[in-house]
């Protein structure tokens, strides 16, 4: 590649149709020499686009991507405009990523800090065990999402599957349409002044038109956070 | 980790091309499954007398043409197509009787499938290696079910690859694994199954067609799968008119759909997806989980 040439534009293109996704990645955990601004053409859901990203660059992903899309992402901006496989930001530790289209399972899964936007749908076990992160779905989550978050927010503008943030620590779930069921220690709670204040940010940071108020606050009930001796047969 | 694929023609002008689409899809599953697969094509239907019978030899030097001799002299066969150590045929006998002989004569001859539509092959080594020993990319029909299999449960011999059959033009292939594959089989054993293999998937696929046999629909048959195993799975489904997908209740297997008006394709991932004509304006979606999809031939 005419790296330097491309380098000057401040901008480069990978075509995954002609080029390997291990060169796009090897570029992106490079120095970037001044490029801010990569594009990858024809994705056809390949797996691992644009993981390790270690650097302030935005990597626009023109079509589908499979397995763990901007996964580990540390301060790049990754928007896909399609749909993302499973495992899309995993352990995202800072920046952003966003999916026009839906998302498979376990997006957004461990992410310790950055935003995480889904435009349709996230499939199950969304946000599983998130640890800072924040999460702004569109549309419904699948079962088992929220499950063992220790800290972060997860914004839901639709629905929610079963056992909705089953055994979950501080991290605070906000569900706007219906919810199947509650995961084990997960309980309604009201929403006050700072839930409305978090949730208005995170649409606004998101792009998603929704009035705070009409978002149900989950968290944690704690009985599961101490041993209890009268029911330890029920562990 | 497998990999599975299926693809429905409705455009019937596409069905000469059924195989040539196909096998980039197969293809596409490599990395899931690069130690065997297999495919089951459902084509045009044989006459009602009639059956076809997909044959399979572990031995890479059998006699078929001498087979084929000895088959007609004590069959009615209208046609015995042999490719490599595959050889399907039609005959008008009772196909439990073909069975019986063979066992008795052949021993070393497996039957992979009996129906009036579904022809089925498959053996160990890499997708492409396998569609090539087999040319998949010149088969037609109206729809097909494929696999590429990672063993996990059971060793990589061409009897534990996917698809699995039982009765007639019924066929499932599974990416997942079972935890009770020992007692569905013991289970269906003593309702009369015999099983040919030592893959979980073979007791899934019988346990559905015994199911179904027994007076369940797909849908109430798959109710029941949910009670009685214990495991993960994505299963497709292809019967002589149907291809048929579903995902366990935790859908911890994955399974993406491209629908357009010419065809609806089903693979475990986009990847293997992205070479179909029209799939940027195709309808996309993830098959939710317990939830059977199934679409008809037209």
């Amino acid at each position: 590649m005419d790296r330097a040439m491309r380098a000057s534009s401040r901008s480069v293109v990978f075509d995954l149709a002609r080029q390997e996704l291990r060169e796009l990645n090897k570029f992106l955990h490079g120095d970037l020499g001044g490029v801010s601004s990569v594009t990858v053409e024809n994705p056809d859901g390949a797996n691992s686009i644009a993981v390790g990203i270690n650097a302030p660059v935005t990597v626009e992903v023109n079509g589908h991507a499979g397995y763990y899309v901007a996964g580990m992402n540390q301060g790049g901006t990754v928007v896909v405009h399609g749909n993302a496989g499973p495992g899309c930001a995993e352990n995202m530790m800072s920046g952003r990523v966003e999916v026009t289209g839906f998302a498979s399972g376990g997006a957004g899964a461990s992410a310790h800090g950055g935003l995480l936007v889904i435009r349709g749908d996230a499939g199950l076990r969304c946000g599983i065990s998130l640890k800072g992160g924040d999460i702004v779905v569109g549309g419904d989550v699948g079962s088992f999402s929220g499950f063992m978050a220790q800290a972060g927010r997860m914004v839901v503008c639709g629905s929610a599957g079963e056992g909705l943030g089953d055994s979950i620590y501080e991290a605070v779930i906000y569900v706007r349409g219906t919810v199947t069921a509650l995961g084990s220690d997960a309980r309604l709670e009201p929403m006050g002044e700072d839930d409305l204040r978090v949730v208005g940010k995170l649409l606004a940071d998101a792009g998603m038109k929704h009035l705070p108020s009409e978002f149900k606050r989950i968290a944690s009930a704690k009985t599961l956070y101490h041993w209890n001796a009268d029911a330890n047969l029920t562990y | 980790m497998c990999g599975i694929v299926g693809l429905l023609l409705k455009n019937r002008s596409l069905r000469p091309q059924l195989g040539a689409l196909m096998v980039p899809m197969l293809i596409g599953m490599t990395e899931r499954g690069p130690d065997s697969s297999g495919m089951a094509v459902f084509t045009d239907r044989v006459a009602a007398k009639d059956r076809k019978i997909s044959l399979y030899c572990n031995e890479r030097d059998f006699a078929w043409p001498s087979f084929e001799g000895v088959l007609r002299q004590h069959h009615r066969v209208s046609r015995c197509e042999i490719k490599v150590n595959h050889c399907i045929v039609t005959t008008d006998s009772d196909p439990q009787h073909v069975r019986e002989w063979l066992a008795r004569e052949f021993p070393g001859i497996h039957v992979l499938s009996v129906g009036r539509s579904i022809d089925l092959y498959k053996d160990v080594g890499l997708p492409a290696a396998v569609a090539d020993r087999y040319a998949f990319k010149r088969l037609s029909g109206t729809h097909v079910v494929g696999h590429t299999r990672m063993a996990t449960e059971s060793a990589v011999t061409p009897e534990n690859a996917h698809p699995y059959t039982a009765g007639e033009d019924w066929c499932l292939v599974h990416n997942g694994s079972l935890a009770n594959p020992g007692s569905i089989r013991r289970k269906l054993e003593k309702l009369g199954s015999r099983f040919e293999s030592d893959c979980d998937t073979e007791g899934a696929c019988r346990y559905l067609h015994w199911r179904i046999q027994s007076g369940d629909t797909l849908e109430t048959a798959l109710e029941h799968a949910f009670e009685d195993f214990d495991g993960f799975f994505t299963f497709l489904m292809g019967t002589e008119n149907k291809l048929a997908v579903v995902r366990d209740p935790f859908a911890c297997k994955p399974a993406v759909v491209a629908e357009t008006d010419d065809y609806v394709a089903i693979a475990s991932e986009f990847r293997s997806l992205a070479h179909l004509p029209g799939v940027k304006h195709a309808e996309l979606f993830e098959p939710k989980p317990a939830e059977v999809y199934s679409w008809t031939v037209q």
